[in-house]
């Protein structure tokens, strides 16, 4: 009999007064008992509504049943079939608006955690399996393939084809692999120690990762092909730039971009003592935006040991962007929502350095053509907030790098690739996919991008060995 | 994977010339364009502009003054040691084609950049006159080679103990005025100098490249911490640079946002020094 409880089991976390000072994970994870419960709320449906609210459709009624079970391994079978990155995919992805969106369970009280138990299934595995590699050894089928970044697509692409038998060799700008799972998400809501886990178990299987290679600058994409002998390349390169609003003040000392100030935090450890990093000790700060990487930077400011830190965004509550979970997680930490805000200016002192912010009210009108409420200016609302340090969240537009040095690739007008279903760009044998070709969007999207194209760059080569 | 220092030499009491393994860098590197390295794995990225390169010996040259942690760090290893991290070319290379008569004006160790500037220049048939400015003889370097490089050769140096007194604008509008007629002045040193090089060159009305070196971490395009304003546009110094039109950077700007973390390097050397006697 299943268990007809309404209410999911929450999560265990720290509480918000010990979140505040540390950087250690805000969610600890169910332990067996409580895992094994949540998985017998799971109606087994016969027609699982939650696969197809999974961008890689995870056989999920599968692996809960496992977990139910007490078949752990099972279920990290069942999950790994489809999934290159469980673990942290259990963490960072909005099963709200996915798999537990459709869930039946939720019609009458909540869905089944299909992400909390994601997480359980994972963590215990990673546990056990420590060291051990996750599969028989790699058997090299001739074909090399590249992929251009090691974030979310680039990980999940050469996952797949590795399996396939495929050599493949990952080039990262960076000195890390990981792409955004280690510059842009913080510690407290996504280990690092788990990339690394990733990100090892692929080189144990016979992946190459070669950091400190901007392609694009130390080598070109048609080098890659015509001197190195790969037959194809995945371009999952991110989203690159980021952008400002173009208000006064933005070049004061004191403005980051959120990339800036997330990567001086978490890739380069600016809040452990013995970085060499430097990065402003805030007191007071305001962060503009309201997505996930703006809950990120105000929540990592706060942790950095600010006094005060802000949420600015020009629509209400309803219209922010951020996970749920993640502005229930800020505002119990302490962040303050300034909504229906918009800056017009940053003003500095006279040297140069940020001391407060002067914002305009906002009511919301029409509907515009994201279909939310577009926010309109309140005439004589001019006001201003005192703060040291403005953290610019506002969004990414793609780098331009590969698309300025690689003949042949078509670019939409606002710089992405332009890529179909599949990741086929308009260059044979170039494939591409995540934020490269969306824009900025989430972790299991550009996974499932990279996927998508693995089957692809697959197809392609047998095809053109095939003739 | 570490990248080994072939070889280290001491230009000057504060200034280092390290040749460093790296292939792939060094078979793309162009003047103008930079790298960006991490000496240990608790290391800060810095940028330094790629001073020579030996494709065949598979080596890219870089020259830097031991002036906060990170480079006392770097300047105080040992030919045969490694550093962690080596990443490039990146930026954009200077622009030099059609140049005829370029002068080319270095202060301090921006003469490291403004060298292999010259020395492009020279190889492509272009007449070459450098100017070079140090506070005193004892920071002089790559004087050799500069004038191996150039046309004319000018020497400067703040208290008159070699070469001209005085400053590098001084000989630079001494000779304009002499009549030299330049297609370009390409200016690399310290902000301050770059300024007052394009407050003069821009009464003649003679074109003007300067290379801004500001604070960056990626040097990809990815966080924008090197953004300057050009011309009223923010741009970065990654990507769109480092070389920009004199005459349209915001130089005080500038000045202003490389002085961001001065505090905590200042520190950070302080203590570095304290705990290694330097």
């Amino acid at each position: 009999m299943p268990n007809m409880q309404k209410e999911k089991h929450p999560m265990p976390t720290r509480s918000p007064e010990e979140r505040r000072k540390t950087f250690g994970e805000v969610a600890l994870g169910y332990d067996e008992e409580t895992a094994v419960s949540e998985a017998e709320r799971c109606l087994n449906c016969r027609n699982p509504l939650c696969m197809q609210g999974c961008p890689v459709m995870i056989r999920i009624p599968e692996f809960i049943r496992k977990v139910a079970e007490r078949d752990y391994e099972g279920a990290y079978e069942v999950i790994s079939a489809s999934s290159s990155l469980p673990a942290v995919c259990g963490r960072v992805c909005p099963q709200e608006t996915q798999c537990e969106k459709t869930c039946v369970r939720g019609l009458k009280g909540e869905s089944v955690a299909i992400g909390r138990l994601e997480r359980f299934v994972a963590d215990r595995h990673n546990a056990l399996s420590r060291g051990k590699g996750d599969r028989a050894p790699h058997v090299s089928n001739g074909h090399k393939v590249a992929i251009v970044g090691s974030g979310p697509s680039g990980l999940a692409c050469a996952g797949d084809l590795n399996r396939l038998g495929y050599d493949v060799t990952i080039f990262e700008a960076l000195h890390v692999a990981g792409g955004v799972l280690v510059y842009g998400i913080p510690e407290f809501r996504l280990p690092k120690e788990i990339v690394k886990r990733e990100t090892d178990n692929l080189t144990e299987n016979g992946v190459r990762i070669e950091t400190n290679v901007v392609v694009g600058k130390t080598l070109t994409i048609d080098e890659l092909m015509e001197e190195e002998g790969f037959e194809a390349v995945f371009v999952g390169s991110g989203a690159g730039l980021p952008r400002f609003m173009s208000i006064p003040g933005e070049n004061l000392k004191g403005v980051y971009s959120a990339n800036e100030y997330l990567t001086r935090v978490n890739l380069m450890k600016a809040y452990l003592p013995g970085s060499d990093t430097p990065i402003r000790h805030a007191k007071r700060v305001a962060v503009v935006g309201g997505g996930n990487v703006a809950m990120d930077a105000a929540r990592s400011a706060l942790r950095m040991g600010a006094e005060e830190v802000s949420i600015v965004y020009r629509r209400g509550e309803e219209e922010l962007p951020a996970r749920r979970e993640e502005v229930e997680h800020a505002k119990e930490e302490g962040i303050v929502f300034r909504l229906l805000t918009n800056p017009k200016e940053i003003l500095g002192d006279e040297k140069g350095e940020v001391k407060s912010i002067s914002c305009v009210e906002m009511t919301l009108g029409e509907p515009d053509s994201s279909g939310r409420r577009r926010p309109v200016e309140k005439e004589n609302s001019l006001f201003s907030i005192d703060v040291d340090t403005v953290i610019m969240a506002i969004g990414t537009s793609p780098n331009p790098l590969i698309k300025s040095t690689t003949k042949g690739l078509e670019t939409q007008k606002w710089g992405g690739i332009v890529a179909d279903e599949d990741g086929r760009t308009s260059r044979p044998g170039v494939f591409a996919g995540g934020d490269a070709v969306t824009g900025a969007a989430t972790v299991i999207l550009a996974m499932g991008a990279g996927k998508k194209a693995a089957a692809a760059i697959d197809a392609y080569i047998k095809e053109k060995h095939a003739g | 994977m570490p990248y080994k220092i072939l070889k280290r030499e001491e230009l000057n009491p504060q200034v280092i010339r390290m040749e460093i393994d790296a292939p792939l860098v060094a078979k793309k590197a162009q003047a103008g364009q930079f790298i960006i390295l991490r000496v240990d794995d608790v290391g800060e990225r810095i940028p330094l502009t790629v001073a020579d390169t030996d494709p065949g010996r598979g080596s890219v040259t870089i020259i830097f003054q031991t002036v906060g942690k990170t480079t006392l760090k770097l300047g105080a290893k040992s030919e045969g040691d490694t550093i962690a991290d080596f990443v490039g070319p990146l930026g954009r290379a200077t622009e030099t084609e059609g140049l005829k008569k370029v002068a080319v004006i270095g202060g301090g160790v921006g003469c490291a950049i403004a060298y292999p500037v010259a020395k492009k220049l020279s190889s492509i048939g272009c007449t070459v006159h450098s100017i070079v400015g140090f506070r005193n003889k004892d920071l002089v370097i790559l004087e050799k080679e500069f004038r191996e490089v150039s046309d004319r050769y000018v020497l400067t140096s703040d208290d008159g103990s070699v070469g001209e007194k005085g400053l590098v604008t001084d000989a630079l509008k001494r000779l304009i005025e002499e009549g030299e007629a330049y297609d370009e002045v390409i200016a690399i040193g310290p902000l301050i100098m770059m300024k007052f090089v394009a407050r003069l060159t821009k009464e003649y009305g003679i074109k003007t490249v300067v290379s801004m070196n500001p604070i960056m971490i990626d040097g990809t395009g990815m966080c924008g911490g090197c953004r300057l304003s050009v011309g009223g546009e923010t741009k970065f110094a990654c990507v769109d640079g480092p070389d920009f039109d004199g005459h349209q950077v915001d130089f005080d700007e500038a000045m202003a946002r490389n002085a961001a973390y001065r505090d905590f390097e200042t520190r950070e050397r302080d203590e570095y020094c304290r705990l290694y006697g330097k």
